[in-house]
C-alpha cells in the first residue's frame, strides 16, 4: 500500500536477534504477585479485598473510580497476605497500595466470570466497550491508557480507520513480533471486534519490515476479511509513535494538541486487540501479558507470557539470572522505557520490557560541548530544533523553550541518541515540562487564592455596608437605602 | 537549573558510537590525502609551518585551558584544537615564517574561540579569523606563494635551508610564483582583459613557475600550504560525506553559486569576467566549501540553512574576488556568512509536526 514519508527519524541497533526467534513461553507460577491499584493513566482503582482474603483466577480486586480508570483482577487464585505500599515500577522508587497475592498453586477461576459474547457483530458498540472497560484493558504499548475509553472516541468523533500498531520500532523488544507471529488469528478478531465497536470501516496494521514473519503471519490470517489492510512500515524509530503511524499510514497530520479521533483515526496496540479478543469471546480478565526479558545482561533471553504482578526477579530467574552485571534494568524499550529502582518492583499492565543493559550497549559518558552539528534537528520526527531548546533550558527561558515548542516533543529520545556531544537532550525536555506544570499548578493555586480572597473581600465590604446601613436608617430618606 | 535535575535518569538508554573526538579526527583524515600531497609540493618548509602552526593551536589552547581553570586532557584530545591549526596551516602561504603559524594560533584559539567560551561557542570560524588578521596585517609575507618545490627533487630546499627559511626568514630568491587568481587580477588592473591574461598565465615567461592546464587540475601549482588540489580535497570531502560527518548541501551550494555566477558574468563580458569553471578551481574554493564552510559551530544547523549559507559563500566569494581589492575572497566571504548564521537559524527552523509554519495547530482535515 502507498505509505507517506516522516521526516527525521534513526536507525539504532536493534538487538531485536537476541530474542526474536525465542516462542512466548509461560511463566510457571511465582510464589507472590504484587498488584498495585494504578497500572494506567486516570484514577487509580479501589481495593476491594482485605488481609487474609481467598480469591479466584480472574477474580475482580480492585474496581475502577471514574470515567479514566481500569479495574485489576486476581491472576490466579490464592490468598490476600497483604494490602500495603510496595515499590512501584517506577525510576523514582516510590510506593503505592498493592495487593499482595499468595498463589494457591490450584490456579482455579472464579465462577463468576462474564459470559463469553458469541457474536460480538450483533451487540450494541457499548456492550463491547463495557466489557474492555470490565476486564481492565489499557493500552499494551506502554501508554497504558484505558482502552474501553478509546473505544467511545466512536460516540463523539466519525472514526473511520483503526490502526493497529504492530512497528515494534523500539530496540530489544520482540514480544509484539512473537504475538503476531503466534496468535495472528486472535489479534485480528480483537482488530475486527474494535473496528465494529468503532464503526471503523478500514482496519490497518501497521508492521516493520524488519518483521517479515509477522507480516507473513498477519497476511495469511487476514485474507479472509477484505476490510482489512497490511503496511509494512520502512524501519526507522519512531515509526511506533502514534501521531507517526497515523501519518505514515493514512498521510493526515494530527494538528497540536489534538488527537487522532479528530482525524477519524484510532490506533492500538497489536497486544491490546488480543487482550480486546479474549475478553469478549471468552469474558477473560487481562491477568497476563507477553514481556520481552532481553539485554546482554540476560543469560537466556525470553519472551515470556507472565502474570501481571510477577516480580522482575523471577523472570529475570526464568531467563537463567544475568550473564554480566548489568549498569541498569530497564522497564520497556531502551528509546523510552524507564530505569528501574530495583528487582522487586512488579509487572505491570504496560511492561513491554524488562532489558538488562550493560554499559557497553547504553554506551553513555560524560557530555561535551555541543558542536552545533545540526544532527538532533534533522532527525527529529517533530521538526523540533533541539540544540536551541536546551539552550533556552539551561538559561531557565522556559517560555523561549515553549515558543519552540517544548510541549510538542515526544520525548522519542533520538536527538539524545544522535548527539556525538552525548548531550542528555531529553533529560532537560523532561525537566523543563516538570517544571512548566509545576509552574501551572502554582498559577492556578495563586488564582484560586485570589478569587478566594476577593470574595472574601467583597463579603466583608458587604456586611459593613448592612452594619452601616442598620446603624443609620435614617441618613437616606426617602427609603433608597438598598441592603 | 537544579541539581537534582541534572542526575541522568531519563532515557534513552541507547546511544550512537559517534562522539566530538571522532568527528574531529575523521575530518582531520579527510583532509590527509591533500595536506600530503602539498607538504610533499612546498618540501621542508611547509612541513616546519605545518608542525609549529598546529603545535601552537595545541599549546595556546592548553594555556587558555589552565587559566581558565578547565579540564585539561579531555579538551585537549577532543581534535578540536588540531583541527583548527590544521586548517589554519592549509590557508597559509608554505614558506612563510615560523612567527606567521604561531600568531595566527594566537588569534585563532584564545581570541576566537577560547573568548567566546570554548568549543562550540565561538561566532565566527577561528582558522578563518586568523587568516584574515594575518592577511590584512602582514599582506606581502601572506601573500608569498612559491612554485612547487617537490621534496627530493634537485631544488627542493634542504633540510638546513628550509630551517633559515621557515626559522630564520631568509626567502630565497626566484622561488616565488603568482597564483591564478593573483596574475588575473593584476594583470585586469593593469587594462590586460581576462580572456588574455587566461592564456597568458600558462605562458608568461617572466614568472619563475607556470603551471599548465593539468597542473591546475591536480594541483601542481602555486598556492597556500593546502589548497591546491582540488583533486584530492574533493576526495577527502566525498569521504566526509560519505561518512555522514558534511552533507552536500553546503559545498554544492558553495561551489555551484561560484561556478554560476562565472558562468553568467563571462558570457556577459568575458574581458572583464574570469570563467565559471576558473573560478571554482582556482584558489580555496575547494578547500572552503568542503573543509570550512562546512564548519558546524560556525554554519546553520539545518538543511535549509545550510542551503542560504553555502550560497551566500559562494557569491560574497565571487563577489570579493572580481570587484574587491583582494585576488581571492573564501575567507571574507565565510566570515560574513559566519555573522548571519544565527539568523539564517532562526528563520529556518523546521515546521514542528502538527502545526503551521506560524506555529498554529493545523486546521483539522479528515480522510476523505
Amino acid at each position: 500500500m502507498k505509505l507517506f514519508p516522516i521526516r527525521g527519524g534513526i536507525h539504532p541497533d536493534y538487538h531485536k536477534e537476541l530474542s526474536g526467534e525465542c516462542a512466548i513461553e509461560t511463566l510457571p507460577l511465582p510464589t507472590r504477585l504484587y498488584l498495585p491499584v494504578q497500572q494506567h493513566i486516570g484514577a487509580p482503582a479501589e481495593i476491594l479485598v482485605s488481609e487474609g482474603e481467598t480469591v479466584k483466577k480472574g477474580q475482580l480486586i480492585a474496581r475502577r473510580q471514574g470515567q479514566i480508570s481500569a479495574p485489576h483482577h486476581a491472576p490466579t487464585s490464592g490468598t490476600v497476605i497483604a494490602v500495603t505500599e510496595v515499590p512501584a515500577p517506577h525510576p523514582s522508587g516510590l510506593s503505592q497500595l498493592t495487593v499482595v497475592l499468595e498463589p494457591d498453586g490450584h490456579d482455579e477461576w472464579v465462577t463468576t466470570l462474564p459470559e463469553p459474547i458469541a457474536d460480538p457483530f450483533a451487540v450494541p458498540a457499548e456492550v463491547l466497550a463495557e466489557r474492555v472497560a470490565d476486564c481492565g484493558i489499557v493500552g499494551m504499548g506502554g501508554a497504558t491508557f484505558p482502552s474501553a475509553v478509546k473505544l467511545q472516541l466512536g460516540i463523539r468523533h466519525r472514526i473511520d480507520t483503526l490502526l493497529i500498531n504492530g512497528a515494534e520500532c523500539e530496540p530489544y523488544l520482540t514480544c509484539d513480533d512473537r504475538l503476531m507471529r503466534e496468535h495472528a488469528d486472535e489479534i485480528i478478531d480483537g482488530a475486527r471486534i474494535m473496528a465494529y465497536a468503532l464503526g471503523a470501516g478500514r482496519i490497518v496494521i501497521g508492521i516493520e519490515e524488519n518483521k517479515p514473519q509477522a507480516i507473513a503471519a498477519i497476511t495469511v490470517a487476514a485474507t479472509a476479511f477484505p476490510q482489512l489492510e497490511i503496511a509494512a512500515l520502512p524501519v526507522k524509530y519512531p515509526m511506533g509513535s502514534e501521531r507517526h503511524l497515523t501519518l505514515a499510514i493514512t498521510g493526515l497530520e494530527t494538528p497540536a494538541r489534538k488527537l487522532t479521533a479528530d482525524l477519524g483515526v484510532v490506533v492500538h496496540n497489536v497486544a491490546t486487540a488480543r487482550a480486546v479478543y479474549q475478553a469478549v469471546r471468552f469474558g477473560r480478565p487481562l491477568i497476563t501479558r507477553v514481556v520481552t526479558v532481553s539485554g546482554e545482561g540476560i543469560r537466556t533471553p525470553k519472551n515470556i507470557e507472565a502474570p501481571i504482578g510477577t516480580q522482575v526477579n523471577d523472570l529475570i530467574a526464568f531467563c537463567g539470572g544475568f550473564a554480566q552485571r548489568p549498569e541498569r534494568i530497564i522497564q520497556g524499550g531502551p528509546m523510552m522505557g524507564t530505569p528501574l529502582p530495583n528487582l522487586d518492583v512488579p509487572v505491570v499492565k504496560g511492561t513491554s520490557g524488562i532489558l538488562a543493559l550493560t554499559a557497553a550497549e547504553i554506551n553513555d559518558r560524560p557530555s561535551d560541548p555541543c558542536i552545533r552539528c545540526g544532527s538532533c534537528v534533522n532527525i527529529c520526527a517533530c521538526g523540533l530544533t533541539p540544540v536551541e531548546l536546551a539552550a533556552r533550558i539551561r538559561h531557565d527561558d522556559l517560555e523561549g523553550a515553549t515558543k519552540l515548542g517544548l510541549l510538542d516533543c515526544v520525548s522519542c529520545g533520538s536527538c539524545s541518541w544522535v548527539c556525538p556531544s552525548h548531550i542528555p537532550l531529553v533529560h532537560y525536555f523532561n525537566y523543563a515540562k516538570g517544571a512548566l506544570a509545576a509552574q501551572d499548578r502554582e498559577q492556578r493555586k495563586l488564582e484560586r487564592t485570589k478569587t478566594l480572597v476577593e470574595a472574601n473581600t467583597a463579603r466583608q465590604e458587604r456586611l459593613a455596608a448592612q452594619r452601616a446601613a442598620a446603624r443609620k436608617p435614617k441618613a437616606a430618606p426617602g427609603g433608597e437605602v438598598s441592603a | 537549573m537544579s541539581q537534582a535535575a541534572t542526575a541522568t535518569i531519563s532515557g534513552p538508554f541507547a546511544h550512537n558510537t559517534n562522539t566530538v573526538q571522532r568527528t574531529m579526527f575523521t575530518v582531520v583524515l579527510a583532509l590527509s590525502p591533500a595536506t600530503l600531497f602539498n607538504l610533499y609540493l612546498f618540501g621542508w618548509p611547509s612541513i616546519f609551518l605545518f608542525a609549529v602552526t598546529i603545535g601552537a593551536c595545541l599549546a595556546t589552547e592548553a594555556i587558555s585551558l589552565l587559566l581558565a581553570g578547565r579540564p585539561l586532557w579531555r579538551t585537549l584530545t577532543d581534535g578540536s584544537a588540531i583541527l583548527t591549526g590544521w586548517l589554519l596551516a592549509m590557508t597559509l602561504p608554505p614558506w612563510a615564517p615560523w612567527w606567521i603559524g604561531v600568531l595566527g594560533a594566537v588569534i585563532a584559539i584564545p581570541l576566537s574561540k577560547q573568548a567566546f567560551g570554548g568549543l562550540g561557542q565561538n561566532l565566527f570560524n577561528p582558522a578563518m579569523v586568523a587568516r584574515v588578521a594575518l592577511l590584512v596585517s602582514f599582506p606581502v609575507v601572506m601573500t608569498a606563494w612559491i612554485a612547487p618545490h617537490p621534496l627530493f627533487s634537485d631544488h627542493s630546499p634542504s633540510v638546513q635551508q628550509s630551517v633559515a627559511i621557515t626559522f630564520g626568514g631568509e626567502m630565497p630568491d626566484g622561488v616565488t610564483a603568482a597564483t591564478a587568481l593573483g596574475y588575473v587580477k593584476t594583470e585586469l588592473s593593469r587594462g590586460v582583459p581576462v580572456a588574455e591574461s587566461l592564456t597568458e598565465y600558462g605562458r608568461d615567461t617572466t614568472l619563475t613557475y607556470t603551471p599548465d592546464l593539468m597542473d591546475l587540475a591536480t594541483g601542481y601549482k602555486p598556492g597556500s600550504l593546502g589548497e591546491t588540489s582540488a583533486v584530492l580535497i574533493l576526495l577527502g570531502g566525498l569521504y566526509l560525506m560519505r561518512r555522514r560527518i558534511i552533507t552536500w548541501h553546503i559545498p554544492v551550494t558553495v561551489l555551484g553559486t561560484l561556478f554560476v555566477m562565472g558562468t553568467i558574468f563571462n558570457l556577459v563580458d568575458s574581458s572583464r569576467f574570469a570563467p565559471g569553471l576558473f573560478h571554482v578551481f582556482s584558489g580555496a574554493a575547494f578547500l572552503g566549501a568542503f573543509f570550512i564552510a562546512t564548519d558546524y559551530v560556525t554554519s546553520p544547523v539545518s538543511e535549509k540553512g545550510q542551503i542560504i549559507f553555502g550560497i551566500g559563500v559562494g557569491l560574497l566569494t565571487w563577489v570579493i574576488r572580481t570587484f574587491a581589492g583582494y585576488p581571492e575572497g573564501m575567507a571574507f566571504a565565510v566570515l560574513l556568512m559566519n555573522s548571519v548564521t544565527p539568523i539564517i537559524d532562526q528563520y529556518t527552523r523546521p515546521r514542528l509536526f502538527g502545526r503551521t509554519r506560524k506555529g498554529e495547530p493545523l486546521p483539522i482535515k479528515v480522510s476523505p
